[in-house]
């Protein structure tokens, strides 16, 4: 016996004593972020319905794939394979990994996945079911901290994010001025990754936080209280900017299959 | 107004040890403290509870109430659904002595083993000289009142008795984190030992410490996550260790 109910311990026989409804927050999480996984599976492997001119899902950007629609890639630019082993490899598959893997490493979804899919624990005072607990001291975890090779990856890709919301500016026949829904739900999507990178809390400690003297750099210790007032918001804008990015491939594969028009303001 | 309360206090030591109900008068503006006293005076002459300021301040009578790690002297009793029992307990990760009271010492054997702030050989006392931008990080860190709920509610030692040895705690990343900020502090060696014999890698910043910390020391976003990331300028990544190694310098 161990924990709560090792023989030292005051001997209570409930694993918590919580009256609260503890529970929901986890059963929340696991919820949305269970489906997000879901629906991001579905998508990555669909290799369909992600290009309509002038928009591109961001699940698909940067489009890096031979297999790429016409109009899709960056330039023509198209380094990697369509297939690889005789299997068809979807343009998804190719850069996924570097958001997934900003998303995986993130000081807040760690809290958020260890809660809810892990339970360790499930929530504060409540006693977790596992006899062993290393944390991130042992591989796989303690890849966590390549989180900041995530990080500069993301900022990356949102490079190419922010560019396809502005030529999303673009009407269907490639000609400037014009403006859409689907311009504003690109905006908008790359506007909360930006926030969401930025209020990083590698990038907290890249920008200043590893500094021992702010006072010996007074332009770093700015930008650290800058990205320090974001990261307050870190959790929102994880969750803002997970459901912008879901919602602007939602709305790009509606139009693409035709589902939905995208209206023009001008 | 006087209202009746319906409470439920844990009686024991380490051998066994039970819930016992109790009705007793609660008066408006009462706190958890305050109807444990009225229990101990009126109905339980030898109910063991350890308490000093009543003010949120000496971080002496730490209890789980209705399951929750929390300052008795601080919890409202009318932050309870009226009708509801209190269900009042000693903390569960350490162990315990009588009634309430717990032993606490795994907490100083650890502050023991955090190496003291090392201020340069030749600073003479009364020299030092520190900006306030400097050592504003780590007066966050000073505000602790070593309560220890935050050690308590660590599901790592909580869940994991087999922990204590090599698991310092939210408390002492603090402590650690404070030590590493301060401007004149010149121990080379802080972000290691925190990785390899204080536990940091055994956080996986679930921010429970920082759900209960009395103070509102952001211990997570401010301490632990901050030592987190020095530990991997040193130790994952290549490119921030070999750009020490050419320039010599440790912190900036």
């Amino acid at each position: 016996m161990s924990g709560v109910f090792s023989p030292t311990r005051a001997k209570i026989k409930e694993r918590t004593l919580r009256t609260d409804k503890w529970w929901l927050q986890p059963l929340i999480t696991f919820g949305v972020l269970f489906s997000f996984i879901i629906y991001a599976t579905f998508r990555a492997f669909e290799n369909a319905y992600y290009f309509t001119e002038p928009l591109i899902s961001p699940f698909y950007s940067p489009c890096l794939s031979e297999a790429c629609v016409e109009g899709s890639t960056i330039a023509g630019f198209t380094p990697v394979s369509a297939q690889v082993l005789n299997f068809a490899l979807s343009p998804a598959l190719i850069i996924l990994i570097f958001p997934l893997g900003f998303r995986m490493t993130c000081y807040y979804y760690r809290k958020a996945y260890y809660r809810a899919f892990w339970l360790s624990p499930p929530a504060c005072a409540v006693a977790e079911p596992h006899e062993k607990y290393t944390g991130e001291t042992r591989a796989p975890l303690i890849l966590q901290n390549a989180h900041r090779w995530f990080f500069y990856a993301g900022l990356v890709f949102n490079v190419f994010l922010t560019y396809d919301a502005i030529i999303s500016f673009k009407n269907p026949e490639g000609q400037w001025g014009h403006a859409s829904v689907g311009s504003l739900v690109l905006l908008l999507s790359s506007t909360l990754l930006w926030f969401y990178s930025l209020s990083c809390h590698t990038c907290r400690h890249t920008v200043g936080g590893r500094l021992k003297h702010f006072s010996k750099h007074p332009v770093r210790y700015k930008l650290w209280t800058w990205v320090s007032i974001l990261n307050h918001k870190h959790q929102q804008f994880a969750w803002y900017s997970l459901a912008a990015v879901a919602f602007a491939d939602i709305y790009v594969r509606e139009v693409a299959t035709g589902a939905w028009t995208n209206f023009y303001f001008f | 107004m006087a209202r009746k309360l319906n409470l439920r206090i844990w009686r024991g030591d380490s051998d066994s040890g039970e819930l016992k109900d109790v009705q007793v008068e609660v008066n408006e503006g009462e706190v958890v403290l305050d109807v444990i006293h009225r229990v101990q005076a009126t109905q339980m002459g030898d109910l063991a509870v350890r308490w000093n300021c009543k003010a949120g301040k000496c971080g002496s009578c730490s209890m789980e109430i209705n399951g929750k790690p929390r300052l008795a002297c601080m919890t409202q009793v009318a932050s309870y659904p009226e009708g509801e029992t209190i269900t009042v307990t000693p903390l569960r990760a350490f162990p315990v002595i009588k009634d309430l009271v717990t032993d606490v010492s795994f907490n100083y054997k650890k502050a023991m083993e955090i190496p003291a702030y090392a201020p340069p050989a030749d600073l003479a006392p009364g020299d030092a000289r520190m900006q306030q931008v400097d050592v504003e990080r780590s007066q966050e860190f000073r505000k602790c009142i070593e309560c220890f709920l935050c050690q308590d509610v660590c599901h790592v030692v909580r869940d994991h008795e087999e922990n204590k040895k090599s698991f310092a705690g939210p408390r002492f990343f603090i402590r650690i984190a404070e030590l590493d900020m301060h401007p004149l502090d010149i121990l080379k060696n802080r972000k290691k030992t925190a990785q390899e014999e204080h536990g940091l890698g055994m956080c996986n910043i679930t921010k429970c410490c920082t759900e209960v910390c009395p103070e509102h020391i952001r211990i997570t976003d401010n301490a632990i996550i901050p030592m987190k990331e020095r530990v991997v300028d040193i130790k994952y990544d290549p490119a921030r260790w070999l750009g020490s190694k050419i320039r010599k310098r440790e912190g900036l």
